[in-house]
Parts: structure tokens; C-alpha cells; sequence
């Protein structure tokens, strides 16, 4: 296998330059050692877009955030995206945290941030947040914030990306790059891939793939943010809600998302097992106490389920995206917050980068930049819901309850350029088993649809992926004689 | 005083007390019980020491029907430990749709005078 | 879209909307039951374990059995059902918009619904218990519906959380397949189940019943490992240095039921967070006049018997309504929670119901023992039943006999102790 360029990693980084690159006539492959893309960091984050004034002033974030910020209208609309403008507060429930709003405010105007203010006036401040905790002092107000689903742009941005040539290689974990003329890749399973250029968006391994080629002068720590994840229609919450920031931490959050859930998290903890995505006692603790210091009435009755993420943190504590020593190698990683808000800014520096390098990129005259996805039954009026079934009867059997997924959006998404063949798979792209009951009436029918349409049996269907298989066998098989 | 060979403290499911019933037997046979608060629950004890019997409800594989399993009962209770034996012996058997509620899918299990029959109705596939 | 008229509209064809069916019908309407699985039955079809149908048979049947015979009236009815239909919405005028394969998206119109949609089980995440999140974690009713419907294991070694009645059934339903069942965990210092399930499902098989435990930590990156179980003291807090481990590859939650009560908001119907229920009142009537509720979408029941008892009554009332031979007047007193009562249903009673019996469903908080159910109104005692055994996990029916006087302020139930005769 040959290509242009090699991109290590499907998390949003990755994602977004291989969709960057897929512009260009470049033949471009994605590596990624899990089944499938957005498993990492990028599945278990807050899903926000910053607004640019936090991240300090000089830094690579920075300047990435606030570079991302006016593209991602048009990137959500092309890519059928939920991206949604609410807005955050920075809340100073006490006097003396005040003068760290004007702080904010001063490190975001340096930043070019322009249109936000501080609001001081409590009346003022609830009744654009009803909830909010009734000592609030004072907040900065940043109406260009928004909301997203992290895990739906990186997928599309993949999907786009594939349509338009990206070759991506999922179940490929990559133990050696050697470089000769060109970069060898080789991963656990023997594949060979050749190169001329190798990013480095792995994530919380990037300092691992950056050593394979002798490059170690950073090292990612992985830092542990723990979610408790809330219903929909429980409680009305406007903006993003941030408490005022410590050094390594914007804090604990309480916001909603595009889904009409609400969350609170992420606590910030460093820790060693960059595999270790586990909720612990504690660190739910923190986070609902954290939580309530927002929003004093938090309905934990309504909380609907727990996660945790790894942020990747660099030792300098920036983003890392550059050329290195090795010609052709380019890393990009340390990409904690705002990453996400800062990966359509990184993907297109990251071209600029290989242009500077004498890389011949040329505009593809036939690129597709929009992603036909199916309409989002649920949203549809009665009218277009009776049409839709008219034209596919698939969308008349509502399969996730909570979320009204229909057994069409499923298939669908069996059937898709990135193809969903796992439990989570569909999870992550219809959000079926997202809901108050967590799967408990959709798991066996979708595990039906997946037998159905993968041509395999049930004890074959994964969670995500080999390991995490679902059930063990037939009910009979552990009483049968065994011939 | 006729010594006691064997006792066993037997928990009564007759109401919310849950009496711990002792069932005792003696050397010459005799089987007595104490602990308990009533009658009913003297007997339930002694019936479930002297002879314990479960009514098994499980499912059988099916042929050729619009569900894999048909879900089956014991017409009459089995003794406590055949339980398995039938289990296993249900393992084995796949039973051909249409199938009616009330069918001996199998009968004289094991030879102990009880059939399975099935607890609902199931179609045949239309195919 | 496609309309349809009718008089009585049922949504969910478990024990609740087959027998408010059959009694609506009786009762001379017209009626449509709505249901969205491939089959009547609800729950019953999964539940294969005996012991449905003593209250209204005098049988003991298992739950397929205890369907079939309202499922066989409702065909001898003929009464028109759609299956395979999920509705989306209810609005306030009571239109119901459902869609299916066949038809799209229909509208009903109905001069009356009775909500009997059951309920959802409460997940890991509900309770948040800490640890990853492998393949291998079920509820058990999802577990349940595997095992006998679709015919698959979940797996082959498993620890199950709640010694509730699904909980316990499960464990032994498991071990006759062959898997291995660790133990159960409790966090109570009784198991919230019958007496007879744990003689019969745990004690049978020698499954340990572990009280006062909880799971604190689930283990295992891709599949369930292990848990952590670990001793709690009264506040339910872990005892540190008591955490045990247990292997496992499937962990079973069986750790309570939710009213699902999603579409019932749609339509304006207000809920009682006591019950999480519908608040209704003595004719089954919502909030929402011609919106009536019965069956564990209105509150958890333990005996189907009882389900299928709301679901005859509620079908009668609702088609007597329409019939205007009942007329609901507004008058209404409310019904008030006292010691160790944890919820009461109907919340409202009409005044001039008391010229009869009227029946009350009520839980307490705490078990205890020799009570009396106290009946108040204005501080005054107008009756009172005794109870031996009050437990939270057998839900008392109260019938409150006709009263000659007249109740016009709110009626409180509190439950007291039966004063111990001094000894002399």
C-alpha cells in the first residue's frame, strides 16, 4: 500500500485533517487502531466550542480556537452537523472572583475575541438563566460559544472525507514506522503501508508513534474527567455554564447539548493508565458537588448515565503541531481543550505546514463538500414522518423509544461509507440506546438488525468491537450434550 | 428418647413471617417439627422435607415458528432434585410449530408421571 | 395521514390495556388498542415463571398463560388492535399521533384515552455506579427478554444487583440454564422480594444473598471481569475494608421500576413524584379530562392480578364516562401522606364518593410490623385496618368503607404503631 500521506489517529484532529486533505488531489490514508473512528478522547468530552477568550493569550490554543471559530457554521451545515450557538456564562459566585472575569475578558480581546461582555447584574443574569445558583455575582457573557456533538462531526468529517477518496483502515494499531526513502508503516496485524508523509494525531498515544521514529522530546499525560449525564426536558438550561477557571482546569461544567440533554463534568485528575476510562466514587462526587455550586437544584433523580474521557496533555501543557526533525513527519498532538474547538483551525495549518514543505498540493475540481445523511426521523413534522414511510417503510418501526430512532436511520448506518458494525457504532451514530433507558428495549432488536444485515450470528455482535461480544451462545447451548 | 438422625431448618413461604421451621426425623422414623407459628406452616415444612417438589417452568426450542423458543411449565410439581436432569433432557429437543397452549410437548418426563406442556399459543413461519 | 375515530383509545397492550379492552367493550364502546411490540402480552410474554393469576383466577399461572386469556377474549371481541405501532405524541385535545410500516403516520382521534404504557427498569447509569463500562451489564428485564424470547445467554457467570422478585427469578431462571449465578447483592437488610423467591430461586440453588451490600466499582475493559462489593451501614454508605471481589461476566441490575410516563407529558397529564405516576383520581382520571391511567405506568404493582383488577375497572369507568352515565364533578378532596406512607393513589377522591366504598393503593417507606393504617380527616380518625406485615414491597389495597358523614376536607393516612397492652 502506498499513499501521499498517512494520517495516525481518527480522533477529531485526525478526522479533520484527513477531511482538510480530502480536498486535494493527494492519496491519503487514515490509520486507526480501533474498529472504528471518534473512540478515544473524542467519544467522552464536553462537545463544546469555546469562544476563544480562555485559552491564553500567545499559545497554540489559542490561536487555533480562535482560528476554528468562524469555520465551523458553514462545516456543520455542509456535513448535516448539529451545531447550535447558545452561548456561555464564566459565573464569579463571589465578589473577589469578579476581577478573574475582567481577566478573561483581558486575555480575549489580546485574543481577538470581540463580542462579549460582563453582565453584573444578577436580575439581569437569571433571567437569562433561571436555574443558575441565586448568589451569582457576576458573568461573562460570550454569545459565540456553542454546542456540538463531537462524535457526529468526526464521523462525518470521516464519511465526507471517504466519499471524496480517503482510504481509512480501522483495527490497525501501528507498532513501527521505519523511514527509508519513504515512511514504512507497519501495524500489529503485518500490514505494511509506504508514505511520504506521516501526522501524528494519535492522541494519547502520540508521544508513543512520535517515538517509533526516534522523536521523544514531549510526553502526553493522560488527565481523567468524569460525567454525569442528565434526561431531556428535566431542566431548562440556556448556556454553557462555566465556574470561574483554576490553573489546569476551566472547571466543572453544567451544559446543555445538542440533544436537549444536559450534563455536568468534566473534574480534572491525572493519572497513569491512558486505558482508564472507569467512573470512580470520587470523582462523581466532585463533579455533582461541582455541579450544584452552579446549579443548586441539580435533579440527580434524572441522571441517566456516567462516563469519563482522557484529556491528552502535553508536558508544555499547548498543542504540539509542527514539522519535526524528520522530514515528513509532522505531529500533532496535547490536544486537550479547546481541541475540539480548534481542529478545523489545526487541519488547515497543517496543509499550509506541507505546503511549506514543497508538498504538491492541487484543489480537487470534483470534491464533494456536502454529506447526505438521513433526516433525523425524530425532528420531522407529521406530515414528512407519514411521507418518509410512504417512501421507505423502515422509518415506521420506531426502534430506540427514547430517542425515536427508526429501524431505516438504522440500516442506514449498517449501509454507510464508515459502516456501523457494532452495538456502539450505531449508538454513537443514531443515538439509539442514548436514552433514559439505555438501551434496555432497543439492545436486542438492533443486535437482530445488525444479524440481519451483516449476515452474522448474535454471539458475533460486539459492543465495540472483538472482546466486548454480547451474549455467549443460544440459551440452550450450556445444558446441551455436547456432540 | 428416639435420637435424631437427621434435621433441617425448612423456611416457611406461606406469609411475610417466614417462620425457620425445624423438621426433625428420629432413629424410629417419626419425623416432628418445631419453630413454626401456625398450621399451615407445620405442614409446608414437613411436605417440603419429606418430599420436595418444584413446579419447572423454562422454554423449549422451536421449529418452524415465529419465535425460536416456546415457553413450557410442569403440569404437576417435580421433585426438587430431577430439576437439572430435566433441564438437560429439554436441551436437547426442538419442537415443531403451530404449537397450542395447554400441548403435551413432552410426556412422562423422565419417567416421573408429569408432562411439559406449552404456555401459549405459536404460529407456524409463514414462509 | 390516515384518521382514525373511536371512542376509547388504549395505548400498550400488556395486562393493563387487555383487561381495560375487554372491559371498555363490555361496557358498550368502541375501542383501538395501540401496541408496539409484534404481540399482545407486554411484559407476560417473557415472564415464563409461574405464580400470575391467584387474585383472578384462583390459579397459578405462568405469565404467557395468564396473556393468552385476556388476548383469546380480546379476539373473540374482535376488538380492532394495532400492533407493531408506536405512538410519538399525545396532544392535549387527546389526538394521538402513532406511526407503522404499513400505514405511515396516522392520527387518533379519540373521546377518551387510557394510558396503560407500563414501565422502564432502572440502569447502571441511573445509579451511577462507578467503573467501566464493558459489554456484559443488563437489566434484568432486558436479560429476561434475551433468555426467553430471543434465545440467547448474556453470559455465563453472574452477580445480580437487587434481590427484588425479577432479580431473584432471573437468578434461578439462569442456573436451570446452566450458568452460574455468584450471588445476590441487596443493599436493604431484607430482600424487597417475596419469601418465597428466595427460597425458591435462591436458597434452592445455595445462591448466597448478600444484605446490606452494594456494588461499588464495575471491573473489566471490554466484558464485565468482576465487581466490587463492599458492606454498607445504614446510610447506606460503603464500609471501607469490607469490599469483596467477584469474578463474574455479566452483571444483572435489578434495581427498580420506572413508570414511563414520556408520552403522558406530551399531553399535559400531570405526575406525582411520589409515584412518578400520573396523579389521578378516584375514576382513574388524570388532570386531563378524558385521559384516564392504570397499571404500573401509574404506579409499580407487584401482582399482575392487580394490574389487570385497575385495567377491568379503569376500561368501565372510561367507557361509562363517555356514555355520560358517570359525570366527574369538580368537587375533590386530596389525599395526604403521613408517617411512613410513601405514596397513596387516587391523590384526589370526589366528594360524594364516600356515600360508597372507595378504594385506596398506598406503600409505606419502612417495613413494620402490627400497624394500624390510620384514616384522618380534620384530625379526627374515620377509619382505621390493621396490618401485621407492612412492607414496602407489597403494596396494601385499602377499601374505605361508606361514610355516613361527610368528608369535605383532605383526608390524611399515616401509619401507628398498635399500642402494646401494658402487663400488669
Amino acid at each position: 500500500m502506498e499513499y501521499d500521506i498517512a494520517i495516525i489517529g481518527a480522533g477529531i484532529s485526525g478526522a479533520a485533517i484527513a477531511r482538510e486533505l480530502s480536498k486535494y488531489s493527494v492519496k491519503t490514508i487514515l490509520i486507526e487502531k480501533n474498529p472504528s473512528v471518534s473512540m478515544g478522547t473524542t467519544k467522552a468530552n464536553s462537545g463544546i466550542i469555546h469562544g476563544g477568550y480562555a485559552a491564553k493569550n500567545g499559545t497554540n490554543k489559542a490561536r487555533f480556537n480562535v482560528a476554528s471559530l468562524p469555520l465551523f457554521e458553514k462545516v456543520c451545515n455542509d456535513l448535516n452537523v448539529s451545531y447550535s450557538k447558545i452561548g456561555s456564562f464564566v459565573v464569579a459566585l463571589e465578589k473577589d472572583q469578579i476581577e478573574k472575569l475582567y481577566e478573561l475578558k483581558e486575555n480575549g480581546l489580546k485574543n481577538g475575541i470581540k463580542d462579549f461582555k460582563i453582565i453584573e447584574d444578577p436580575k439581569k443574569i437569571l433571567k437569562m438563566e433561571p436555574n443558575l445558583n441565586p448568589n451569582v455575582c457576576g458573568v461573562l457573557y460570550c454569545p459565540g460559544a456553542a454546542i456540538i456533538s463531537p462524535y457526529e462531526l468526526c464521523i462525518n468529517l470521516v464519511e465526507n472525507a471517504i466519499i471524496n477518496g480517503l482510504r481509512f483502515l480501522p483495527d490497525s494499531e501501528v507498532i513501527e514506522i521505519k523511514k527509508e526513502d519513504k515512511f514504512k508503516i507497519i501495524t500489529r496485524s503485518g500490514i505494511e503501508i509506504k508514505s511520504n508523509i506521516v501526522i501524528n494525531a494519535a492522541g494519547l498515544y502520540a508521544d508513543k508513534i512520535s517515538s517509533l521514529v526516534g522523536l521523544d522530546y514531549f510526553k502526553i499525560t493522560p488527565r481523567k474527567g468524569e460525567y454525569v449525564l442528565f434526561d431531556k426536558n428535566v431542566m431548562k438550561i440556556n448556556h454553557i455554564l462555566f465556574p470561574v477557571p483554576t490553573k489546569i482546569s476551566k472547571g466543572i461544567v453544567v451544559s446543555p447539548t445538542v440533544s436537549n440533554n444536559f450534563f455536568v463534568g468534566p473534574n480534572a485528575k491525572n493519572i497513569d493508565d491512558k486505558e482508564d476510562i472507569s467512573c470512580t466514587l470520587d470523582g462523581l462526587k466532585e463533579v455533582i458537588e461541582g455541579g450544584k455550586k452552579l446549579i443548586p437544584n441539580l435533579p440527580l433523580r434524572d441522571a441517566i448515565t456516567v462516563f469519563a474521557g482522557l484529556r491528552a496533555v502535553s508536558n508544555n501543557n499547548d498543542f504540539i503541531i509542527e514539522q519535526t526533525e524528520i522530514d515528513g513527519f509532522i505531529n500533532v498532538a496535547g490536544i486537550q481543550s479547546p481541541g475540539l474547538s480548534s481542529c478545523l483551525g489545526i487541519a488547515v495549518y497543517v496543509v499550509d505546514i506541507l505546503k511549506n514543505i514543497g508538498i504538491n498540493l492541487r484543489l480537487k475540481t470534483d470534491f464533494i463538500p456536502t454529506l447526505d445523511k438521513p433526516p433525523h426521523f425524530a425532528y420531522l413534522s407529521p406530515k414528512d414522518k407519514d411521507e418518509l414511510i410512504k417512501k421507505d417503510e423502515n422509518y415506521g418501526r420506531v426502534i430506540c423509544r427514547c430517542e425515536t430512532i427508526t429501524e431505516a436511520e438504522i440500516r442506514a448506518a449498517i449501509n454507510s461509507p464508515l459502516p456501523a458494525r457494532t452495538l456502539d457504532d450505531i449508538k454513537f451514530r443514531t443515538r439509539a440506546g442514548m436514552g433514559r433507558c439505555q438501551g434496555g428495549f432497543c439492545t436486542s432488536r438492533i443486535i437482530s438488525i445488525l444479524c440481519d444485515e451483516l449476515g452474522k450470528n448474535p454471539t458475533e455482535i460486539t459492543k465495540h468491537g472483538k472482546g466486548s461480544e454480547l451474549v455467549i451462545g443460544t440459551t440452550k447451548h450450556l445444558r446441551r450434550d455436547t456432540k | 428418647m428416639s435420637e435424631i438422625v437427621d434435621s433441617k431448618i425448612i423456611t416457611c413461604i406461606g406469609c411475610p413471617k417466614g417462620c425457620q421451621v425445624k423438621v426433625s426425623k428420629f432413629k424410629n422414623g417419626n419425623i416432628e417439627a418445631e419453630g413454626y407459628s401456625c398450621k399451615h406452616g407445620k405442614e409446608y415444612a414437613i411436605q417440603e422435607y419429606i418430599d420436595p417438589r418444584r413446579v419447572l417452568t423454562t422454554t423449549i426450542i422451536v421449529k418452524n415458528g415465529i419465535l425460536p423458543l416456546i415457553p413450557v411449565r410442569s403440569n404437576q410439581p417435580l421433585p426438587k432434585n430431577k430439576l437439572f436432569e430435566c433441564m438437560k433432557e429439554i436441551a436437547n429437543i426442538k419442537v415443531p410449530a403451530p404449537i397450542k397452549m395447554g400441548d403435551v410437548l413432552i410426556k412422562n418426563i423422565l419417567g416421573l408421571n408429569v408432562d411439559i406442556i406449552a404456555s401459549r399459543d405459536l404460529e407456524s413461519k409463514i414462509n | 395521514m390516515k384518521t382514525y375515530i373511536t371512542d376509547i383509545a388504549i395505548i400498550g397492550g400488556g395486562p393493563a390495556g387487555l383487561a381495560a379492552a375487554i372491559s371498555a367493550y363490555e361496557n358498550g364502546v368502541n375501542v383501538l388498542l395501540i401496541e408496539r411490540d409484534f404481540e399482545l402480552g407486554g411484559i407476560l410474554p417473557q415472564c415464563i415463571h409461574n405464580g400470575f393469576g391467584l387474585g383472578i383466577f384462583d390459579e397459578e399461572l405462568t405469565g404467557p398463560e395468564f396473556a393468552q386469556r385476556y388476548i383469546n377474549k380480546v379476539i373473540e371481541y374482535k376488538i380492532p388492535i394495532m400492533l407493531n405501532t408506536m405512538v410519538l405524541e399525545i396532544r392535549p385535545n387527546k389526538n394521538i399521533l402513532a406511526v407503522n410500516k404499513n400505514e405511515g403516520a396516522i392520527l387518533v382521534k379519540p373521546k377518551a384515552i387510557i394510558l396503560a404504557m407500563g414501565c422502564r427498569e432502572r440502569t447502571r447509569g441511573n445509579i451511577r455506579i462507578p467503573g467501566t463500562r464493558p459489554a456484559g451489564i443488563y437489566t434484568a428485564g432486558l436479560a429476561q427478554r434475551l433468555v426467553n424470547i430471543e434465545g440467547l445467554m448474556p453470559g455465563k457467570k453472574f452477580v445480580i444487583l437487587g434481590s427484588g422478585d425479577i432479580g431473584m427469578i432471573m437468578a434461578r431462571r439462569l442456573t436451570l440454564e446452566g450458568a452460574e449465578v455468584k450471588a445476590v447483592i441487596e443493599i436493604l437488610p431484607y430482600t424487597s422480594g417475596l419469601i418465597r423467591n428466595k427460597v425458591q430461586c435462591l436458597d434452592d440453588f445455595g445462591i448466597p444473598l448478600l444484605l446490606q451490600h452494594t456494588i461499588i466499582e464495575i471491573k473489566g475493559k471490554d466484558r464485565v471481569e468482576s465487581v466490587v462489593v463492599s458492606k454498607v451501614d445504614e446510610n447506606w454508605e460503603p464500609i471501607k475494608g469490607s469490599e469483596k471481589s467477584f469474578e463474574c461476566d455479566t452483571l444483572l441490575l435489578s434495581v427498580g421500576l420506572i413508570p414511563e410516563n414520556e408520552l403522558s407529558k406530551t399531553a399535559g397529564v400531570e405526575l406525582d413524584p411520589k409515584t412518578r405516576g400520573p396523579i389521578i383520581n378516584n375514576y382513574f382520571q388524570t388532570n386531563v379530562e378524558g385521559i384516564f391511567a392504570c397499571g404500573n405506568v401509574l404506579h409499580v404493582n407487584d401482582l399482575v392480578d392487580n394490574v389487570a383488577s385497575e385495567g377491568t375497572l379503569t376500561g368501565e369507568i372510561a367507557a361509562k364516562f363517555i356514555k355520560k352515565i358517570i359525570k366527574i364533578d369538580k368537587n375533590f378532596v386530596q389525599l395526604l401522606c403521613g408517617r411512613n406512607i410513601g405514596y397513596v393513589l387516587p391523590q384526589k377522591v370526589n366528594k360524594t364518593a364516600f356515600k360508597n366504598s372507595v378504594r385506596f393503593y398506598m406503600r409505606v417507606k419502612k417495613p413494620e410490623n402490627n400497624v394500624y393504617i390510620n384514616f384522618k380527616v380534620n384530625d379526627k380518625l374515620i377509619y382505621k385496618k390493621f396490618e401485621r406485615f407492612a412492607r414496602p414491597s407489597e403494596m396494601l389495597i385499602i377499601d374505605l368503607p361508606k361514610q355516613d358523614i361527610l368528608i369535605d376536607n383532605n383526608i390524611l393516612i399515616e401509619v401507628i404503631p398498635k399500642e402494646k397492652k401494658s402487663e400488669n
